[in-house]
């Protein structure tokens, strides 16, 4: 059984050899249309990061509304 | 307003147009290029300031009628809140005019009447700062306001539009409105400008309840 799991798992890892044309896929998202992707990600990441930061404030301040 | 949903949903909103906005298909129009995507940042900042800026007249002739003192200082927080976003709509537009109208500052009028209007409400805080009887303070205060208000009005709206202005919608500039905010752009302009006034909002009342927590440790002393 095992030899038989072996020999199949060899040959699907050997499948993309041939599938192989003159164009490799590769994760292209990333890299395309000039990588306005990467600007959107760190825009967003500033955001995120603000916005949490406004929601952590909030609570803080929630919290010592509450004591006084 | 003190629950948290309209606090997600200005999140969610003003990340979506920082996506949206910067992958959404937008009109091909010469000079403005890509720049035409600072429409949903740069504008937002002056919606964001009228709003906080309307809040404040609305506690200022509240402030005279009730005499109350939260009044005066839900005035004061959401000028000091309109004057960040007032500034970061300055800055933003002088980025935007360096590369289209091929200065950041210009003249124009648009700039300028900004400017000037950016600076009455420096008036206002400066003002407030020199008079230290507290009644008399919110008293003055809240009058300046009030007159402050339709100043920035006619600065902004009204006299750019006499006169030779780069900026849409003056001097026989047609606005964006007219032809060039088509609908694929309203997707994201609107939810970008209702997300950013509710970020305002939001700045502003938690300003407004760190100085009710300050003066309440003020008078314990």
């Amino acid at each position: 059984m095992k030899k038989i799991v072996f020999a199949l798992m060899m040959l699907l890892s050997s499948v993309q050899l041939f599938a192989q044309t003159d164009q490799v896929e590769m994760a292209d998202a990333m890299r395309s249309n000039g990588k306005i992707y990467v600007v959107v990600i760190c825009i967003v990441i500033i955001l995120a990061g603000l916005l949490i930061y406004l929601f952590s404030l909030d609570k803080r301040l929630k919290k010592i509304e509450k004591k006084s | 307003m003190n629950k948290t949903w309209w606090k997600i949903l200005a999140s969610v909103l003003v990340v979506y147009t920082a996506v949206a906005g910067l992958l959404l298909e937008v009109p091909h129009l010469a000079i403005l290029n890509e720049t035409i995507r600072n429409l949903y940042f740069h504008v937002p900042m002056w919606f964001a300031m009228i709003v906080l800026f309307s809040i404040s007249v609305f506690y200022s002739v509240r402030s005279l009628l009730s005499q109350d003192r939260n009044d005066d200082i839900r005035a004061v927080e959401s000028v000091n809140t309109g004057i960040i976003f007032g500034l970061l709509g300055l800055l933003t537009g002088a980025v935007w005019a360096k590369y289209t109208w091929g200065q950041f500052w210009s003249f124009d009028p648009k700039q300028n009447f900004a400017a000037i209007s950016i600076l009455l409400y420096f008036a206002y805080s400066v003002l407030r700062n020199a008079i230290d009887e507290e009644q008399k303070r919110a008293k003055i205060s809240a009058i300046y306001n009030i007159f402050a208000f339709p100043m920035m009005v006619v600065l902004l709206f009204v006299l750019p539009r006499l006169q030779d202005s780069l900026h849409p919608g003056n001097g026989g500039n047609p606005g964006f409105n007219s032809y060039d905010l088509d609908s694929n752009m309203r997707l994201v302009f609107y939810p970008a400008c209702l997300g950013w006034i509710l970020i305002g909002y939001w700045v502003y009342t938690i300003r407004f309840r760190i100085r009710l927590l300050e003066n309440k440790q003020n008078s314990i002393r």
